[in-house]
């Protein structure tokens, strides 16, 4: 019964010293073996796990315990994680054991949590299904014939059948949202700026920012708690204070202001999804909300734009796999740039090429102003969209993917098919704000649909209480699939 | 607009990505209908808007000029394809 418990049950259960962390792990580890086939985690160090459940329990024991001392969390395969491999998903560091960890890594193990192992996901973070990823697909607990969404798949899966009470995912163009609404699950990616970037392996560096995958909105907040402030280490930290993200959850939403962007729900949209994201705004109009209809006109320009900005920023920070101090070498090679491009060929996969060629490309002399001088000043319009609708309410809500979780291979043959699955997430990473998404209830093949509630810049405290609101009065992010339960 | 094979062939090229010649018939095809994709951003004019690079535009901070990194040549070596007496090894750049 451990596996049906969220990380607020399971503290309090440490808390009472009704089970160890001991036990506890090593109940998530054997269901992890116990369900390999979903394939959503790349590496479990069973003994390392133990050692840090071990040292938990003497931290319960001594009365030092956090919320989340003795939890076991899967952690996506992006982050840094000392004296373990870390891969990335990709070829190219499929064996890079990490001389250090990264700061949220590091933070996490401060508050007492154990790492359970590192979760699959696409390579390099590019990709909506997780079908880049080096180390095979990951499968949608709700049917393993479909996706999990992407990039941090293998998280989301872990998590919604229950191989984790809950995982850290990243978030660039809306890899912690999008996974998180195909497998019923809850997922934060807070604004840019709030969690620290350090040893999170970097895609996009103006877009990246690291959240939490939960079975509800009050773990998200605990997790938050333990993620979030400010570090030294990562240039772009914010120094703006951390609230305690669970003292709020229960504030009353009453005259909340509900703005609903028209353009989220246009063409493209399944009609499925668009009737049980309008079921979901009804239940907050009987909490209190009102609804207020707004614009976001710059919004379809999100997809192109970004496929401008992520990849020049990809393919700069993507140069420094190039087979010199870490990761794999070509095993035969002429001169230096025969390696590089030898290294390179081999160690990556076809998306991350695409995507590095693009950026190559955006950047390279004659076209800068025309791609990536452009996408920029586009960048600017649609940030502002969000500026100006947020004087008019205090959230956003729309649908957080036109579909449901789709067949495994259905895309992955049209690269700009795949890309249009992010066209309501991605111009929240491109104007830097937070975002959120709760299952909100199933399509009716029985797959799970997510609200997606966009907040104004550090606002994470009111999408997380809003997010918990619609949780005390519904239960879609309590199900499970069925065979996992 | 689209992209040919000499195109591609200079972008792998900047790119230090090794590209067999199946590859760019298919790279070709696939990188020209992203550019496809990224060209409805010219149904906009953005005549005077100033571009935005960071999501909040905020200037980097500075930190002191202090040293703060300990030595860890050894731990960061350990990792290495090719190492000798501390360097790094790679093929021949200086005849």
């Amino acid at each position: 019964m451990f596996h049906k418990k969220t990380i607020a049950e399971l503290s309090g259960d440490l808390a009472k010293k009704t089970c160890s962390s001991v036990e506890l792990t090593a109940g998530f580890l054997d269901r992890i073996e116990q369900h390999k086939d979903l394939n959503a985690y790349i590496t479990v160090d069973r003994d390392q796990a133990l050692t840090q459940a071990r040292e938990a329990d003497v931290m319960i024991q001594h009365g030092k315990a956090t919320a989340l001392t003795g939890i076991p969390i899967a952690q996506k395969d992006i982050f840094c994680t000392q004296g373990m491999l870390t891969t990335c998903g990709s070829k190219i560091l499929s064996n890079f054991i990490s001389p250090y960890d990264a700061t949220l890594i590091a933070r996490l193990k401060q508050a007492g949590a154990v790492v359970l192992g590192k979760t699959n996901m696409d390579e390099f973070a590019m990709g909506s299904s997780n079908e880049t990823s080096f180390y095979g697909p990951v499968k949608n607990p709700w049917d393993t014939s479909r996706v999990p969404g992407g990039s941090s798949g293998g998280s989301a899966a872990a998590t919604a059948a229950r191989l984790a009470p809950a995982a850290t995912g990243t978030d660039t163009g809306g890899s912690i949202r999008q996974p998180a609404a195909f497998c019923g699950i809850t997922g934060l990616k807070p604004s840019y700026g709030r969690v620290s970037r350090f040893g999170m392996i970097a895609f996009a560096s103006s877009l990246d920012q690291a959240g939490p995958m939960t079975q509800s909105a009050k773990d998200a907040a605990i997790l938050l708690n333990a993620m979030a402030g400010f570090d030294d280490k990562d240039s772009t930290s914010s120094g703006i204070a951390v609230p305690d993200f669970t003292e709020t959850l229960n504030h009353d939403l009453q005259g909340l202001r509900i703005g609903l962007p028209e353009e989220f729900f246009g063409e493209g949209l399944n009609s499925e999804v668009a009737s049980v994201v309008e079921e979901a705004i009804g239940e907050y109009k009987k909490l209190g909300a009102e609804i207020v209809k707004v614009s976001l006109p710059n919004s379809h320009l999100a997809v192109p734009c970004y496929y401008v900005l992520a990849p020049a920023e990809a393919s700069s920070n993507l140069s420094r796999y190039d087979g010199v101090r870490y990761g794999l070498r070509a095993q035969e090679y002429g001169d230096l740039i025969d390696m590089y491009q030898k290294t390179r060929a081999q160690g990556f996969g076809d998306e991350v090429k695409r995507r590095i060629m693009i950026g190559t490309y955006a950047l390279s002399a004659g076209y800068y102003d025309a791609y990536y001088l452009k996408a920029q000043q586009l960048r600017r319009l649609i940030a502002e969209d969000f500026n100006q609708v947020f004087e008019q309410c205090d959230v956003l809500m729309g649908p957080t993917s036109p579909t449901t979780a789709f067949k495994l291979g259905d895309k992955t043959d049209d690269p700009v098919a795949m890309y249009l699955n992010d066209i309501y997430t991605i111009s929240v990473n491109l104007a830097g704000l937070p975002g959120i998404s709760v299952p909100a209830g199933f399509d009716s093949q029985g797959l799970p649909v997510g609200l997606q509630i966009i907040g104004k810049y550090f606002d994470e405290a009111r999408l997380l209480n809003v997010a918990h609101r619609y949780q005390m009065v519904t239960d879609w992010h309590r199900r499970m699939p069925k065979e996992y339960a | 607009m689209s992209l040919d094979r000499d195109d591609v062939i200079k972008i792998a090229h900047l790119a230090r990505l090794e590209l067999s010649e199946q590859e760019l018939d298919v790279y070709t095809q696939s990188l020209s209908r992203i550019l496809g994709l990224i060209e409805q951003m010219n149904a906009v004019d953005t005549t005077g808007i100033v571009p935005m690079a960071h999501p909040r535009d905020v200037s980097l901070r500075l930190r002191e000029d202090s040293i703060t990194e300990t030595d860890q040549r050894e731990k960061y070596q350990a990792i290495a394809p090719a190492v000798e007496a501390g360097l790094y090894l790679v093929p021949r750049v200086i005849e």
